[in-house]
């Protein structure tokens, strides 16, 4: 008893009290309130709204208007903000969604992506404005922080218009790809359809939201749920308006003649995977990788180009307050680029070796 | 009655007769079935519908068999129709099916073009048709008959409403061929989804226009069936080769975490329904519209487009011969035209280059005379300079002997005989 008392003493002497840090930037932050964007796009009848309902347990589109098959052949893509706040335990969320409507309906959908690149670049813009402002108090983020893509599961994997959309959004937004109505689809078709698209995402170099390696000294447990969780992209989900009555409970789901569909029975599809995801553990990680790494990438490039037109027009100043970049000269530049293709080749025959090895192993 | 009567009666009247006992022209229908199922049924059918929907599969289960089929790429550049003939049999008929495909339909990110391909195949089968029907010797009941009888549309089960693509092709399609939609891989929509669908999808094809095949209530046998088939359409179907076990049968369906769907139960799907309609009852119905209406339509566009008239500016009836006649004349009368036309561009072009020519020759017969002018010109402009500088030369020698003999003239014989010897030089 004497050795736990002078242990405690001695701790207490030691205590200097910055373990509480992290309660008090939890309080900071549930007095400030969260805010988030998520963007939803593809064709329409792939059930996104259903979807954004059934995450945020809401009715987002109430007295919505569908466009007829007539209407649609020659359709523009619009863009359309919902900005909802909802609270939970104290905790207040500024969600905002932004839809898609029109997008891939038209008969011909040439860069049907456009204006949804364009309202990225343009929250971008506003943000970047306003971040080299005078009075940066109120500054509002509008920036787009997710973009849950819907891939029909009609086909046998990813089409043109899939492809080449992701890849015109990729390094823009945080895009998480996932198979809509996934309830046509048995078991063994989903794995096909997953391994198929991981397989095309890879082959087509699309860069979609990855997530971040857990850390070494969490448990077990938790790191082999986040190796399922990695292993099941992309998400097959399915949503639901409606509460149906299945093995004596009222849940969200769908009434088949032959059966029940249960959204949220992790048998039935990714739904709870999707949402734990996107809204219980990874939505501050969207943020940060939209704020660390696409905004930092679209203000760098919009520098970039600002220094380069200040110097062909020989001005002086500039209209932001940044510092002037140091203009590689053409000596320094051919270098660099002669370097960084040594690396990719360095690291390409890394790789094959590292792949020898793990043959040999096996 | 006798044989006078008859005469008086013109040929338009008929009366009926009623015979004295079993004459047995009652077997006539027996006789065209027996001719027709030694000859042998040909059906063929177009499935468009975008990559993955369930085209082969639906085909499968239709058939009860395994059509060779590989998965087709979503990367095509462009639509192609894929037709395959198989021969089944079934008791003791035979059926020569063509199943045609469209490869790549939905697949492009710009589809305007999408429909032509189709479009293009079907009035392709219609041509041959024609151009057989058209010969001289021809051998129509050996043809092998690849017109479309059938186009089923496979609608994608989006819940709210057709594709814009769906609506542009079947507006294309509704007049050359018999359209039956269905809704593809109906097992992700809920009964009372379902219901708001079909009602939305058949509006929509009544206030575009879009005609598709009814099933035909004339036929009192099959009024009834068929009639209130055409209330059910667009049929959603379910198509499934798998077997799965439900209670003590083992029928084709899918099996789903939540539950078996069951392709031909009626209260799973229409699968049942499509196949009645399809194969048991209609077959022939399509057969006979696809020959005597689409078929007959394309024939007419195509004739009048050559130029052939049923009725003459007089509204008298034209043969065919006298068309032809005609038609030939003005071919050869305009092949004459465009013999002289060619000569007398021929004739016109030689002219032209002999004028061409003569113009060159008499340039250079210009030019020929000209510099002979001018080296007439210098030669006598040398010859001048020549003269001159004679002259000049003969002067100063005169000059010269002017001052030697002048020099001569004061000095003694030395000087003589230096004047001898200068003479001598000079001379």
């Amino acid at each position: 008893v004497c050795v736990c008392e002078r242990e405690r003493e001695r701790e207490e002497k030691q205590y200097v009290g910055f373990a509480t840090l992290p309660n008090q930037v939890h309080r900071k932050s549930v007095k400030k309130g969260f805010d988030f964007t998520l963007m939803v796009a593809g064709e329409s009848g792939m059930g996104k709204s259903t979807l954004v309902n059934s995450l945020f347990l809401t009715d987002l589109y109430k007295d919505r208007k569908l466009l007829n098959a007539e209407e649609r052949i020659n359709q523009t893509v619009e863009i359309i903000k919902h900005t909802v706040d909802i609270e939970e335990k104290g905790v207040k969320l500024k969600l905002t969604i932004v839809d898609t409507p029109g997008f891939g309906d038209a008969v011909n959908n040439n860069e049907c992506w456009k204006p949804i690149t364009d309202y990225i670049d343009q929250q971008f813009e506003q943000y970047f404005r306003d971040e080299s402002g005078l009075n940066r108090k109120n500054i509002q983020d509008n920036r787009v922080h997710c973009c849950l893509y819907f891939i029909p599961p009609f086909g046998h994997g990813l089409r043109p218009v899939d492809v080449e959309f992701m890849k015109a959004l990729h390094e823009k937004v945080n895009v998480v790809p996932l198979i809509a109505k996934a309830d046509c689809l048995t078991p063994n078709e989903i794995k096909k359809l997953k391994d198929r698209i991981r397989e095309e995402i890879e082959r087509f170099g699309i860069k979609v939201y990855q997530f971040p390696e857990c850390d070494s000294d969490e448990d077990e447990e938790f790191k082999q749920l986040d190796k399922e969780l990695k292993e099941c992209t992309p998400f097959a989900v399915i949503g639901s308006n409606t509460v149906v009555e299945a093995r004596g409970q009222r849940v969200r789901g769908r009434l088949y003649p032959w059966g029940i569909v249960e959204v949220e029975n992790q048998s039935h599809c990714d739904f709870v995977k999707l949402r734990n995801m996107l809204i219980r553990s990874h939505m501050h990680d969207l943020k940060d990788v939209t704020c660390d790494v696409h905004y930092e990438n679209y203000r760098a490039q919009c520098i970039q180009e600002m220094t380069s037109k200040l110097a062909q027009d020989n001005r002086m100043e500039s209209p932001i307050p940044i510092l002037p970049l140091p203009t590689p000269d053409v000596e320094t530049e051919k270098l660099i680029k002669m370097k960084d293709e040594e690396l990719k080749r360095m690291q390409e025959m890394l790789n094959k070796m590292q792949q020898q090895m793990h043959e040999k192993d096996q | 009655m006798a044989a006078t009567d008859v005469d008086i009666f013109s040929n338009e009247e008929k009366r009926n007769l009623s015979l004295g006992g079993h004459v047995g022209f009652d077997s006539l229908p027996d006789q065209l079935v027996s001719k027709s199922v030694t000859q042998g049924f040909c059906f063929n059918i177009l499935c468009v519908g975008e990559t993955g929907i369930g085209k082969s599969t639906l085909m499968n289960t239709l058939f009860n068999t395994m059509f060779e089929n590989e998965e087709a790429s979503h990367y095509q550049n462009g639509v192609y129709l894929r037709p395959r003939t198989y021969d089944l049999q079934e008791s003791n008929v035979h059926l020569k099916l063509t199943i045609v495909d469209t490869v790549g339909f939905g697949d492009q990110i710009n589809k305007e073009d999408s429909y032509k391909p189709i479009v293009d195949y079907i009035d392709t089968q219609f041509e041959n048709y024609l151009q057989e029907e058209l010969k001289i010797k021809r051998s129509l009941f050996n043809y092998h008959d690849t017109r479309i009888h059938i186009c089923l549309y496979f609608i994608a089960p989006t819940g709210h409403s057709l594709k814009s693509l769906d609506l542009v092709t079947m507006k294309k399609l509704d007049s050359k061929v018999n359209i039956i939609p269905i809704i593809a891989k109906a097992d992700t929509i809920s009964k009372s989804e379902l219901h708001k669908f079909k009602i939305k999808i058949m509006s929509e094809l009544v206030s575009n226009g879009v005609q598709i095949y009814q099933f035909p209530t004339d036929d009192e046998a099959v009024t009834e069936i068929n009639a209130s088939m055409n209330a059910h359409l667009p049929f959603a179907v379910v198509g499934s080769v798998e077997e799965v076990k439900v209670g003590n049968k083992t029928v084709r369906a899918r099996q789903y975490p939540w539950g078996v769907v069951q392709v031909e139960n009626e209260s799973h799907c229409d699968f049942v329904k499509l196949r009645e309609m399809l194969i048991r009852v209609n077959m022939e119905d399509l057969r006979e519209q696809t020959h005597a209406r689409h078929y007959e339509l394309y024939r007419r566009c195509k004739l009048e487009e050559m130029g052939f008239k049923d009725t003459d500016p007089d509204s008298q009836p034209f043969s065919l011969q006298e068309t032809y006649e005609a038609k030939r004349k003005e071919f050869l009368g305009d092949l004459q035209r465009k013999e002289e036309e060619m000569r007398q561009m021929f004739v016109n072009k030689v002219k032209e280059t002999e004028a061409e020519l003569k113009e060159k020759e008499r340039e250079l017969h210009d030019k020929f005379e000209q510099l002979k002018r001018m080296h007439q010109e210098e030669k006598r402009k040398v010859e001048e300079k020549r003269r001159d500088l004679e002259e000049e030369m003969n002067a100063f020698n005169r000059r010269k002997v002017a001052a030697e003999t002048l020099s001569l003239s004061q000095p003694l014989k030395k000087d003589k005989d230096k004047k001898k010897n200068s003479a001598a030089e000079v001379i």
